[in-house]
């Protein structure tokens, strides 16, 4: 096996492989370091495609490579299958947020008005629309937002055919955690797994999801300012003699909780998500699996008639503005390809685009450069704050700066 | 205002306004927000915390220099809520707690025997105990009486934006007590912020109301202006209100009709 290549991703997720494929295309010699690749976040997420469903204020930039993303999706999959000869579960259904009280409703109204400000089609519907649409939902559903462009794909799927096509396209795989970044002279150059085996590269990509900041030998300005956010999710299955129970996704805000309910073709029922700030925790709790399962009920009462068949937690790659980090770091040789939050699913086939046009040809793609790391780069010391500053304003460089990187303990190899 | 500063048990605060983390849309946001709110003191749920993570919250408030407000979000008993503050205590090595007990999750309003029951056990255990508060007047001075450090009674309930639903039970709250009075809950706007000063609050508590607003940067920034606002109001001593007009320019040389109020 050779440990020599032109381009090291440290990471197997579904990012880290889509990232290995598109470059491989390119012709160049990509090599993936993972003890399991195919694993991490996409293991757990719904996989839902929603950028117009998860649009919130202020992240209108991320809207456009959202969009961008949605818009690859089905020829990314054609491609993606026929390369791999495996099956995505791309489904073409579409989303309905729906409303259950007034105060719901009220919160949904507002996003529709922020939807058509943004150009995004969504169309209201009442909630005897709603349910006439899904008749399992409850009597009580107010109103609702039909979203057609909102589609879904089976994460685990979808990982598994990128580990064919990257096999297909001639990627090698080092399975081992990477211990330290390797940097010679100022420039990335490889990577040392825990079972010290060196890895030598033209070129190393970080895309280690949730663990991209804990990669020892990294320069503490260069480390991704990256953190784990736990979501618990559930898996249902729908008898076939239920089905289809739902024919699109279905989401709500219940109370303050979001919820979907995403439905399989092939009679999997995926109920998520929690969102909680605690480490690299990844124990499903009785409180999580309760508000969960308390929330669909309210949404989709005929629930609790099907078998659950799987609890699990993952942990989203968090970044300071929920947007992901895309190509050259301040350490010449070191890319990222990390912090994608909640977008990873959705973002897969632009970021392997984005990847590979930095990776071969130097450059970020026009879409993608607003995400460049560089945005978080530290700003020269400045005193903290002050609380009793007479001033109202904020200085300006805390509107362009965010926060500076983090520096992690080397506890844990990525 | 450096002349004008809050106490609460042994610390003194220059700003007015207590920040609440929950619900902000991205760690950027809610940083740029708590600096335009100019707060000093900030809440963080201990349920929703693993204070040894990195890239946390509990960073943002380190390099911010704001100090951590642990609070007992999400506990029914006093027994809950007695336990997550003990862990605060051990995680972020502060006996300050803003004590929550709600009673049930649709109103999340304060369950008031567990919480004076929670509340006993905190102070009687050394903590700085700040409880979250129905405005009853009459639980306001037992909590008091307890030993709690300050008193939060809402304005309405958490998130609701609905502003001070009761302003006299307020006044009757703040004229009683003898430790600080924090609107805690219910502010939608700045003008709810300045209203609550207006009525002496010694300082405003809000979350919502900065982290779901559409620009909450700018709503941090408001809501500072109005708790500012109101506590110089306050501090000015407002006008009575007359049924009638009173002229702002005095006809000079003419007798004053009232004798309250003698003509200068």
């Amino acid at each position: 096996m050779s440990r020599t290549s032109d381009v090291l991703v440290v990471g197997g997720g579904i990012i880290g492989l889509v990232t290995a494929w598109r470059a491989a295309q390119r012709g160049l010699r990509v090599a993936v370091a993972d003890p399991e690749p195919g694993g991490g976040a996409a293991r757990v997420a719904a996989g839902m495609l929603a950028a117009v469903t998860e649009l919130h204020y202020g992240e209108q930039t991320l809207l456009g490579l959202n969009l961008a993303s949605a818009e690859r999706y089905p020829a990314f999959v054609a491609e993606l299958e026929a390369a791999s000869g495996q099956d995505t579960g791309y489904r073409a259904c579409g989303t309905l947020a729906v409303a259950l009280d007034t105060d719901d409703r009220a919160h949904l109204r507002e996003l529709h008005a922020l939807q058509r400000r943004s150009g995004l089609e969504s169309e209201w519907l009442t909630g005897r629309e709603c349910r006439r649409l899904e008749p399992m939902l409850a009597p009580g559903v107010r109103g609702g937002l039909r979203v057609d462009g909102d589609h879904q794909v089976d994460p685990r799927r979808l990982a598994a055919a990128l580990l064919t096509a990257c096999e297909r396209a001639g990627v090698v795989w080092h399975r081992g955690w990477a211990e330290r970044l390797s940097v010679v002279r100022g420039r990335a150059c490889g990577a040392v797994l825990a079972d010290g085996t060196e890895l030598a590269a033209g070129q190393v990509v970080l895309a280690a999801g949730s663990l991209s900041g804990r990669l020892g030998g990294v320069p503490e300005e260069v480390l991704p300012p990256v953190r784990p956010v736990k979501g618990q999710v559930l898996r249902l299955a729908v008898p076939p003699a239920y089905a289809p129970f739902l024919s699109r996704t279905v989401r709500a805000v219940v109370r303050g909780s979001h919820v979907y309910l995403v439905p399989r073709e092939n009679g999997e029922l995926v109920v998520g998500a929690t969102s909680e700030e605690l480490g690299w925790d990844t124990t499903v709790t009785a409180g999580g699996v309760y508000e969960l399962l308390r929330d669909a009920h309210e949404l989709v009462p005929g629930i609790t008639e099907l078998p659950l068949t799987e609890t699990r937690a993952g942990l989203r790659p968090g970044s300071p503005d929920n947007a992901p980090l895309l190509g050259l770091t301040a350490l010449p040789g070191l890319h990222l390809a990390t912090g994608h939050y909640r977008n990873g699913v959705l973002l897969t086939p632009v970021t392997g685009d984005a990847m590979a046009d930095v990776l071969a040809g130097g450059e970020l793609p026009e879409e993608a450069r607003p995400f460049s790391p560089l945005r978080f780069a530290p700003a020269p010391p400045s005193p903290p704050a002050s609380p009793t500053s007479p001033a109202s304003s904020i200085s300006p460089a805390s509107h362009t700066s965010p926060t500076s990187p983090v520096s992690v303990p080397q506890e844990q190899p990525v | 205002m450096a002349d004008d500063l809050l106490t609460i048990g042994d610390a003194t605060f220059s700003s007015r306004l207590i920040m609440g983390t929950g619900g902000a849309p991205s760690l950027d946001v809610l940083e740029r927000s708590l600096v335009a709110s100019g707060t000093e003191l900030t809440t963080v749920a201990m349920r929703r915390l693993d204070p040894s993570v990195q890239g946390s919250v509990l960073s943002v408030l380190e390099r911010l220099g704001i100090r951590v407000l642990p609070n007992t979000a999400g506990c029914f008993t006093a027994g809950e809520a007695v336990l997550t503050a003990r862990l605060a205590r051990e995680a972020l090595g502060t006996d300050w707690v803003k004590l929550e007990v709600v009673a049930d999750e649709r109103t999340l309003l304060p369950d008031p025997i567990e919480l004076l029951d929670a509340a006993e056990t905190l102070v009687d255990d050394g903590f700085t105990v700040l409880p979250y508060t129905n405005d009853d007047p009459v639980l306001a001075r037992k909590l008091e009486d307890v030993g709690c450090a300050a008193i939060m009674p809402l304005g309405s309930p958490i998130g609701s934006g609905l502003g001070i639903r009761n302003p006299h039970n307020f006044q009757l709250i703040v004229e009683h007590a003898r430790v600080p009075v924090v609107l805690d809950a219910g502010a939608g706007t700045a003008s709810d912020a300045t209203l609550a000063m207006e009525l002496g609050c010694a300082a405003v508590m809000l979350a919502s109301a900065v982290t779901r607003a559409q620009e909450p940067v700018l709503m941090a920034e408001a809501m500072r202006h109005g708790v500012e606002a109101g506590r110089l109001a306050y501090r000015a001593g407002r006008i009575p209100r007359r049924h009638f007009a009173e002229a702002s320019s005095p006809a000079a040389g003419r007798a004053a009709l009232d004798p309250e109020r003698p003509a200068f």
